[in-house]
């Protein structure tokens, strides 16, 4: 199983959003960067199925140089190699971050193409599916659970596929999600690709042999100059927070007669 | 003509309300599986034509059909823009029309001009900071010149359009032999439980509730408020509570009428899921945590002395 997983560098913020004096982008100077947290668990999923199933996992950021730090995270977690796009420092479009990682996936060929259903940062909803239609893969989003039907734990739906014998059977994944009002399940022949989403598993902390062995790691830079897409960002702004500070009701135990006094005006009870 | 691509949510009509406030001809369009009701109620809104996508074979296929299927509708009626509701399953069409045609799609706008290039201003992060962009849609004699839009929910128009006689309405069956097979094999049902989404009062705990066992108290508080517990993200990275637990921009958006924040000091990530709700009140040892600033009340002491003491007080109160 060859699983390439699409990951995006993005700022950490804390409690505020700072911003750069001409307002295009958040000032990351004093900021540490990370994995959008959908991404994370997508490499988690990754290295568990090459686990399961053997293969290898290949993680790929289109971004600054300085993604290279979130690829050997990736690796620590896991994963065997990196492909960093590198499109230098300004933020890229969806179109154009699309077309990145579909030109530096080329002709390669994976059975499974994971990404995050939206970038945690500037949450465009698109990557993936624009990347999948451009491959022709099949592409369902949202996604938090990923089974194999060859799985061999799973006697229980082995028997329930051969009923509906499909002749790729052996070569399909079931991909769940969570709608509005329940769960539904796809059945997807492979290659596919997927978006998942937090919450389709636990991300393991990198352990200290994987941290040495990812400084080590190659990582493939693949150098790209990005087309330009049509939407333009002009800049970013925060969102008005007019609040008041908060009425502190007191302190420790002795705030609990205040604490039911104020559930009762708000008319949580009666 | 802008089209307007709704669903069943009650969010749709406050979407609908929004595109007829750009002062433009719109017609609207919906899947068969929604029950956008009566075509009258849309002829009561303005609306002349409603385009309803309908095949046998939609509900059950993998969301690239629907997105074929819409992109196929587009392509027949022509419009000058598509401005769609946020949901994920319409958003997730929309990012199918958008890659087949290869048009740009600015999505969960809050704020929307028409013209060359449109402008547009865009929630990022969940509400973390907001963006304006411009959206260039390519030459207006283009086959292909189109803006694609989906909007935030909560966004509405002041007015909207004033009734008409009689909404038309128009079938569009599309050919789905190019599409992907991949389907539905499976599909269960919540139960009818409370969840964050639905429920009035949520009482929510992170770091300061410190292990799994710290979270009894916070489930015996929530029954009594008639509310379920919430959590942040450390909770579930910690193994304390399942991730269908957790609020914020990867968890649930939560909108109660209380949000009892317990031990969470409120980093983005978690702000952006709760900022809405009606009244937040925060329970934490540090005074300058951001969610104690940010709350309409706080309590400054550990949720361990807090949180048995106002339960003792609401067992105190409903004895006299």
């Amino acid at each position: 199983m060859e699983v390439l997983v699409c990951v995006k560098r993005v700022p950490a913020p804390g409690a505020k959003v700072p911003l750069t004096d001409d307002a295009t982008e958040i000032d990351t100077r004093y900021l540490g960067h990370t994995i959008g947290p959908h991404e994370e668990c997508a490499v988690e999923e990754a290295v568990r199925i090459v686990k399961a199933h053997g293969g290898s996992t290949t993680v790929l950021a289109v971004g600054p140089g300085a993604a290279d730090e979130q690829l050997r995270y990736a690796i620590a977690m896991g994963a065997d190699r990196g492909v960093l796009v590198d499109v230098g420092a300004a933020e890229l479009d969806p179109q154009a971050t699309a077309a990145a990682i579909t030109h530096a996936i080329g002709d390669t060929r994976y059975d499974l193409v994971l990404f995050g259903t939206e970038s945690a940062d500037a949450s465009h909803y698109q990557v993936g599916i624009r990347v999948a239609r451009a491959l022709g893969l099949p592409i369902v989003g949202g996604i938090k659970g990923i089974e194999f039907d060859s799985d061999g734990d799973g006697t229980a739906d082995s028997a329930a596929d051969s009923a509906d014998s499909d002749a790729s059977s052996d070569h399909t994944v079931r991909l769940r999600r969570e709608v509005a009002d329940g769960v539904e399940v796809y059945r997807v022949p492979l290659p596919a690709a997927a978006a998942v989403k937090e919450g389709l598993n636990l991300p393991r902390y990198p352990s200290m042999p994987g941290r040495l062995k990812a400084k080590k790691a190659r990582i493939d830079v693949v150098p790209y100059t990005p087309e330009p897409g049509g939407l333009r960002k002009v800049r970013l702004r925060q969102p008005n927070d007019d609040r008041e500070e908060a009425i502190v009701l007191g302190h420790g135990a002795a705030a609990a007669p205040a604490v039911v006094d104020t559930l009762e005006q708000i008319g949580v009870i009666s | 003509m802008i089209l307007a691509v709704l669903d069943d949510s009650p969010a749709a009509l406050d979407m609908l309300a929004f595109t007829q406030s750009l002062g433009r001809q719109v017609e609207v369009a919906t899947f068969a599986a929604f029950d956008t009701g009566d075509p009258d109620d849309l002829a009561k809104r303005g609306v002349r034509t409603l385009h309803r996508i309908t095949h046998d074979e939609l509900a059950d296929r993998a969301p690239a059909a629907s997105g074929d299927a819409l992109a196929q509708l587009i392509g027949h009626l022509r419009p000058d823009g598509v401005l769609a509701v946020s949901s994920d399953g319409i958003t997730e069409a929309m990012a199918h029309v958008a890659a087949v045609t290869g048009l740009p799609l600015a999505t969960n706008c809050v704020e929307v001009s028409t013209g060359d290039p449109w402008l547009l201003t865009r929630v990022r992060g969940g509400g973390m900071l907001l963006e304006e962009s411009e959206l260039h849609v390519g030459a207006a004699d283009s086959a292909a010149s189109m803006a694609l839009l989906t909007i935030a929910q909560g966004v509405t128009g002041d007015i909207g359009a004033g009734p008409v006689e009689s909404c038309e309405v128009r079938e569009f069956v599309p050919d789905l032999s190019e599409t992907t097979q991949a389907r539905v094999v499976e599909r269960a049902s919540r139960g009818s439980g409370m969840t964050l989404a639905t429920a009035p009062v949520i009482v929510s705990g992170g770091r300061g509730v410190g292990s799994a066992e710290g979270y009894r108290v916070l489930e015996e508080l929530a029954e009594r408020l008639g509310g379920v517990v919430g959590c942040s993200r450390v909770a579930t990275n910690n193994g304390w509570r399942p991730h269908s637990d957790q609020v914020g921009l990867t968890g649930t958006k939560v909108t109660p009428d209380l949000y009892l924040a317990c031990g969470i000091s409120g980093a983005t990530q978690h702000w952006v899921g709760c900022m809405d709700s009606k009244v937040i009140m925060a329970i934490n040892t540090d005074p300058e945590a951001p969610l104690v600033r940010r709350a309409t009340y706080a309590v400054i002491g550990d949720v361990h002395e807090v949180l048995p003491a106002i339960i003792e007080e609401l067992n105190a109160r409903s004895k006299t």
